[in-house]
């Protein structure tokens, strides 16, 4: 499928001297002086400059710069150490790669909700299996490893197919698995979080001082952006927010596709609740209510539309960070750390109403 | 042109109706290729119906399509595409988000060579830019930037994109339905232009538009429905806006008696 140009494609010219290969001008000179104007001055496409500081994840980047010096500045010896930016990284780390999945979804105009109980039910899941394998070793791990990923990768192609093939508003459908998933969690474990030290070298080991789960979640950003920005997959992806119609006129498997990027996130999830398992030892069945909303609120800081569409890979690791670099950085300063809820919300409505004006301007034109 | 006598695209005796509503009722229509053939009806003709039988989008409930003299079954826009007939929509089924270049590609990207770019499908994007500069500029359209949002275009490059794109796809035949409806006198000019260009390449185009003048400024043919039938084909150098208009409204036909005798046989079912 790499037929380039309309049949004929050599230059019309060669055929034809009446017909001329570059831009047609009309045979009435002053209508062509007309088309010429029009095609120099209204017609010309904005700058890359322009484009580049009409998006918003380069100033949401600024923001985290500027709060990243800020607290360097202030509290050097404690913020800018490698013992703190660590612990920011593997406490970002969980969140980081449910945020990636998340922003596949809302790209394509979605939203999963129900990251945080897959992320429970799957580290309850992976409890079970590494029970039902017994002992300790690598073929434990395994077991809960892939456990956690097939409770994910089979709750998010249920939530996929619900909303391409039911038809059923993405919202409603995650909000559905949201309780689900926490409930089934509940009847598995019995109510009572699930406790297991077998993964204990993965949630505190290190390479070259870079904890295990910061490693995997950057392992997870790295393949995630390829897989958004270099891929096919990712083409379709952006053209599913963009204009759906127009990407099943062109002959793309919407609904398909759309299990894909649900089944991803769901995957995604699934990692997590394993890499949570690893870090606490524990299921945290209460825990990952917020996770959901966290994780929208990153992708959204980062530049992503929730119309669908736009965003990147990038902006939602700038997204993750803003509030996890202001949480870290009050409570080093001594100020109440929920200052950070307060300023995190505000620079998230702000984000959006960015995005809206935009979109305006845009359809005004 | 290269004309023959043998029409690339043909509908014989096309029915299709919606419950009680009768849109096709016996509907031909036939277009050579490279020729330039302008559909015309009063709202609720049938104009879109056929357009949407002829391209894959709707299955009629009789009567035959033939490509190349050959009956085809038409199943969806996919099969369409197969027979190498593409779209214009009139509300341009185009990605806004994305760059030209892409929206060219979609759905039939260029990947990168080797068993690690044919896996992932790893794109290949400047090869797909190259290739849209090159496909935009055989038709000597007016898209300026291949790597820019198609949101932050002109009404005009929009549509060129969209034009462009079906051109660039279509061995046989392009539909377009009301291209210039939107557009500004300027840009209409332009997409005319296009139009005739696609033309020239030996694709027959079908268009559909309510503007008489235009009709007969850009078209070699204008063939009229009317109530879900052909009442009319009329050379576009041989005719005029009010001799058009007629046919639209009733008051001429130069089809068939057959057809009449359609008609009122319908009429007594009724």
């Amino acid at each position: 499928m790499t037929r380039p140009t309309p049949p004929g494609a050599e230059p019309a010219s060669a055929e034809d001297p009446n017909v001329d290969n570059a831009v047609i001008t009309h045979p009435d000179p002053k209508i062509a002086a007309v088309e010429r104007a029009a095609d120099e001055t209204v017609e010309k496409p904005p700058s890359m400059l322009a484009r580049v500081l009409g998006s918003s994840s380069i100033w949401t980047a600024g923001i985290l710069a500027v709060f990243l010096i800020v607290f360097s500045v202030l509290k050097p010896e404690q913020f800018a150490t490698s013992f703190n930016v660590n612990n920011l990284l593997s406490n970002a780390a969980i969140l980081l790669v449910i945020s990636v999945g998340m922003t596949f979804v809302i790209i394509t105009s979605g939203i999963d909700l129900s990251v945080g109980s897959v992320l429970v039910l799957a580290a309850v899941v992976s409890v079970k299996a590494m029970e039902a394998v017994g002992g300790e070793g690598t073929a434990v791990v395994l077991a809960g490893l892939g456990a956690a990923l097939a409770v994910g990768i089979v709750a998010g192609a249920v939530n996929g197919s619900l909303v391409a093939f039911a038809k059923v508003p993405a919202l409603i459908v995650t909000l559905g698995s949201l309780g689900a998933g926490l409930g089934l969690a509940r009847i598995l474990s019995g109510g009572i979080d699930l406790r297991t030290a077998a993964l204990v070298d993965i949630g505190f080991g290190d390479l070259w001082g870079i904890k295990y789960l910061v490693l995997i979640a950057l392992a997870v950003v790295v393949v995630g952006a390829f897989l958004l920005h270099l891929t096919r997959f990712g083409r379709y992806t952006y053209a599913i927010g963009s204009n759906d119609e127009a990407a099943r006129r062109s002959g793309v498997n919407v609904r398909l596709h759309l299990v894909k990027v649900y089944a991803l996130s769901g995957f995604l999830a699934g990692l997590a609740g394993f890499m949570s398992l690893a870090k606490f030892s524990t299921t945290g069945i209460g825990g990952h209510s917020s996770d959901n909303l966290n994780a929208i609120a990153a992708v959204v800081l980062g530049g992503t539309s929730l119309f669908g569409g736009i965003g990147t890979i990038i902006g939602t690791v700038i997204g993750v960070f803003i509030p996890a670099v202001l949480e870290n950085g009050f409570v080093i300063l001594g100020i109440q750390p929920f200052w950070q809820q307060v300023a995190v919300g505000a620079v998230l409505v702000a984000a959006v109403w960015f995005d809206q004006y935009k979109r305006r301007s845009r359809n005004r034109s | 042109m290269t004309q023959t006598d043998q029409p690339v695209l043909e509908a014989r005796g096309l029915t299709k109706s919606y419950g009680h509503v009768q849109a096709l009722r016996g509907a031909d229509f036939s277009i050579r290729p490279g020729e330039i053939v302008a559909l015309i009806g009063d709202n609720g003709a049938g104009k879109s119906t056929l357009v949407k039988a002829l391209s894959g989008a709707l299955q009629p409930d009789g009567g035959q399509i033939l490509v190349d003299g050959a009956p085809v079954n038409m199943s969806s826009p996919i099969a369409a595409r197969h027979y190498g007939i593409e779209t214009v929509y009139q509300d341009l089924a185009l990605a806004p988000e994305l760059d030209p270049a892409a929206n060219l590609y979609l759905g039939r990207e260029i990947t990168r060579g080797g068993p690690i770019g044919k896996f992932f499908g790893l794109l290949n994007n400047k090869a797909m830019r190259d290739e849209a500069k090159k496909s935009f500029g055989t038709l000597g359209s007016i898209v300026q930037s291949v790597d820019v949002p198609v949101s932050t275009l002109s009404g005009g490059q929009r549509q060129s994109v969209a034009v462009g794109r079906a051109a660039a796809w279509a061995d046989r035949v392009v539909f377009m339905d009301e291209p210039t409806a939107a557009l500004g006198v300027v840009q209409t000019e332009k997409v005319l232009q296009l139009i005739r260009r696609v033309a020239e390449k030996g694709i027959a185009v079908v268009l559909v538009s309510h503007n008489m003048p235009q009709v007969l400024e850009v078209s070699d043919r204008v063939e009229v429905l009317r109530l879900g039938r052909r009442v009319a084909r009329f050379t576009a150098s041989e005719t005029n806006v009010e001799q058009l208009v007629a046919a639209l409204t009733g008051g001429f036909s130069n089809e068939p008696v057959a057809v009449g005798a359609a008609i009122s046989g319908e009429e007594q079912a009724r």
